[in-house]
């Protein structure tokens, strides 16, 4: 037991850190993540690792990828992490979209899209989630129906939401309703589509924590070609699944504000009897908590990479990820503030204590027990995909689409 | 990466899982719990001395096998689902630990090899009351090589053949071996029968430190930190095994027309159980990293490896009688022989408040030196 790299990971990471070190950006790109500066930095970031095979590793050669090992990506994920990279808006195309697309297209498709994905020259949006239904995503109400002309095309009429990147995405992959005459999983069919058509209405959604950064994204007749569609017709819920295989992993539950911050704080903030907050017992017995969950979060992923690194498929304990983080990040956040006591309530950056980030972390941690997963659906999952318990039993399973009964 | 155990620990860790189940199923434990005058399962004591586990860590120079502390996680892990009724953790966790540790050249030859081979049973003497134990609970002391004074209550302190005593000596605290025989021993009524304990009365027992003078309560710590570990497994596989318990039960008993599985409250229960189980055990390979090559993060490893595992255990063993409904509460059933041991591997080695405050000790030391 060590957590030493094998000779062949050593050899890996040696040469990822002479290359970052000649390549990476030394200095933040600038301070806004939604900035059309920082678009075009991780453009340039993401076309030059492509040009140098760091884009995509794991993807096989004949995706133009490199044909590497997951612990490979992971190797360079850690090395690039401590240079000032911009951020990815690319790592939902290329971790869920394009495979998808490289899984179901016809082969001209493949080619099409592939490359600019890679470089960075095309960015890729997931469109499942919709206003009727979040965990329930074969719930899915957007429809296409066959053109009346006869052309074979699709219409797309209707709304998605929670579409992260959509405002400067240039495709898509939707999942649309095709059959309402068969129950819900069976009448669901996939698609690409261009995001820059005129009858994609792209809105930001204003959240409750302030920023926008998702969308609700709106189609109105937007008119496609059958070869636009990914796997067969009523296949959409089969290939969703492998879509979603990913997003779990892509979802990360990592944020900025973790023990040692919260420690840093109480050091500096008075306490109950004028010492310092670090101090109070009741603050120390919690911190004591985060730091165990946190280190069992950080030495579950070693054992994560373990597996990856001797060949083997990893095991389910990788799901229990986001469940602890986000939890832990609304709690920790909310004690942090009770310790600021009525000085707490502010977040001003220039004012509140690490630049008002457990006031930002309050404010987001609602959306991040939500997004990729609900708490719920995600303890779900480890019942019954890890421990191997029976599903929920489910009403509308042999019921027709159009007759489920709906609500809100 | 290599953070797992290797293929020979692995093997080594089914061979425990064979052996347990054919020499410590529910019924011998059951045995130990309704039988007062058994306190502990000789037979199966005698059975895992000659395997070499009580020697696992101990060098083969000393009558060991020379394995390693990674191999005595494994077998910890298994002693811990079967709830075995025997003393190993006192002997091997703490006493033998201790003995590797801080233990002069002649103190290592006349103990350790009598360890290994299952001729001495050990225990650990350092409370004498309620609360937390601390340089001002100590009232024993040593005089002149004799000990006197009582320590209340000593897990395995009716059968130990070797104590393990904190006691002051001109007013320093220090770590006494000391030999049981003529000790006054009362067996008393605990929680978990299947692990006894004891009030011993020490009046001018012969005692010889183990360590420094003054150094007991330093070196206790680092004992603790070892022990801590191995419990760590023993109560992660305590956790594990209730998780199933509850998983299995689930699986059969219908209600309302379905198996109580199929309900989400249950299954978010077991989840839940899930999760614990699998931050307990990804502390305890940290741990048992730090023990294995004596890293300077020994401490903290050993701090988050007891609070997980403690708070693993004592969720999953009561969820489990949760899910188990009226018959978990039934004296016929076996959940509660891991109710009971939650709370005796939780509280032996000081409880997790206590190690929550030492860890966040550590760490503030760690930050101030950073």
């Amino acid at each position: 037991m060590d957590f030493n790299d094998s000779a062949e990971e050593a050899a890996y990471r040696a040469q990822v850190k002479i290359w970052l070190e000649a390549n990476a950006p030394k200095a933040h790109p600038g301070s806004d993540p939604e900035g059309s500066d920082s678009l075009a930095a991780s453009r340039a970031w993401q076309a030059k690792k492509a040009a140098a095979g760091y884009a995509c590793i794991t993807w096989p050669k004949e995706w133009g990828g490199q044909g590497g090992t997951p612990l490979q990506s992971v190797i360079f994920g850690q090395e690039e992490a401590g240079y000032p990279i911009p951020g990815n808006p690319f790592q939902i195309g290329l971790g869920m979209c394009v495979p998808t697309v490289m899984n179901f297209a016809d082969e001209a498709t493949k080619q099409r899209f592939a490359g600019p994905a890679i470089r960075g020259e095309e960015i890729w949006c997931q469109l499942f989630s919709e206003p009727s239904g979040g965990s329930d995503v074969a719930a899915a109400r957007t429809k296409a129906e066959r053109a009346s002309d006869g052309s074979g095309d699709w219409i797309i009429n209707g709304q998605k939401v929670w579409t992260t990147g959509a405002q400067f995405s240039d495709f898509g992959i939707v999942i649309v309703r095709t059959d309402p005459d068969v129950p819900k999983h069976k009448g669901l069919t996939m698609f690409w589509i261009d995001m820059r058509d005129p009858a994609v209405e792209v809105k930001p959604i204003h959240q409750m924590s302030g920023g926008s950064g998702f969308n609700e994204v709106f189609f109105t007749d937007l008119r496609i070609k059958d070869s636009q569609r990914l796997g067969g017709i009523g296949d959409g819920w089969k290939v969703s699944l492998v879509t979603l295989m990913n997003e779990r992993l892509a979802v990360g539950g990592a944020t900025g504000m973790g023990w040692s911050q919260f420690m840093e704080v109480a050091r500096q903030t008075p306490g109950m009897d004028g010492g310092p907050a670090l101090k109070d017992s009741s603050l120390r017995e919690k911190l004591a908590d985060w730091y165990v969950q946190a280190e069992g979060l950080k030495h579950t992923r070693n054992r994560t990479m373990t597996a990856l690194s001797r060949g083997q498929t990893p095991g389910p304990e990788s799901s229990i990820g986001k469940i602890v983080s986000a939890v832990q990040m609304q709690d920790l956040a909310n004690e942090a503030l009770e310790m600021l006591d009525q000085y707490g309530i502010i977040n001003d950056v220039d004012l509140a204590p690490q630049h008002g980030g457990f006031q930002s972390s309050v404010m987001f941690a609602p959306g991040l027990r939500i997004a990729g997963g609900t708490d719920e659906i995600l303890k779900n999952i480890i019942a019954e995909r890890v421990l191997g318990l029976p599903g929920d039993i489910r009403v509308d399973k042999d019921v027709a689409f159009k007759d489920m009964p709906t609500g809100r | 990466m290599n953070f797992d155990f290797s293929d020979d620990q692995k093997f080594l860790k089914d061979e425990a899982r064979k052996f347990l189940q054919a020499n410590c199923p529910a019924s011998r434990v059951r045995k130990v719990l309704e039988d007062d005058s058994m306190a502990y399962d000789a037979d199966l004591w005698k059975s895992v001395a000659a395997q070499g586990w009580l020697g696992a860590a101990i060098p083969e120079a000393h009558g060991g096998l020379g394995l390693g502390h990674l191999e005595l996680c494994v077998i910890a892990e298994e002693l811990g689902r079967v709830v075995a009724p025997i003393p190993f953790a006192s002997t091997v966790y703490m006493l033998a630990e201790a003995i590797m540790l801080a233990g002069s050249d002649a103190q290592k030859a006349t103990y350790l090899p009598r360890i290994a081979a299952g001729e001495i049973i050990g225990c650990l003497a350092t409370s004498e009351g309620p609360g937390a134990v601390s340089a001002a609970t100590v009232s024993a002391s040593v005089e002149g090589g004799k000990l006197s004074g009582v320590k209340i209550p000593v897990t395995d302190g009716d059968i130990a053949d070797v104590a393990l005593v904190l006691a002051k000596e001109g007013g320093q605290a220090g770590l006494y071996l000391v030999d049981m025989a003529g000790v006054t021993r009362e067996a008393l009524k605990t929680l978990d029968p299947t692990r006894d304990a004891a009030r011993l009365t020490f009046s001018g027992a012969r005692a010889e430190r183990l360590g420094g003078a003054g150094e007991g309560l330093n070196l206790l710590e680092q004992i603790l930190d070892r022990a801590a570990i191995l419990l760590a497994f023993e109560q992660t596989g305590g956790a594990d095994r209730s998780l199933e318990m509850a998983k299995e039960y689930a699986l059969e008993r219908y209600a309302f027309g379905r198996t109580i599985a199929s309900y989400q409250a249950i299954k978010h229960k077991l989840a839940d159980m899930y999760v614990k189980n699998e931050l307990a055990r990804s502390n305890a390979y940290y741990g048992a990293w730090a023990l294995n090559t004596d890293a300077s993060e020994l401490p903290i490893a050993a701090s988050a490896a007891r609070i997980a595992a403690s708070e693993a255990f004592w969720f999953a063993s009561k969820e489990n009688i949760q899910t188990h409904g009226g018959i978990g509460f039934t004296w016929q059933m076996d959940c509660h022989f891991y109710y009971r041991r939650s709370r005796q591997l939780s509280l032996v080695a000081g409880a997790p408040r206590v190690w929550k405050e030492r860890l966040v000790s550590h760490l503030e030391r760690r930050n101030a030196a950073a």
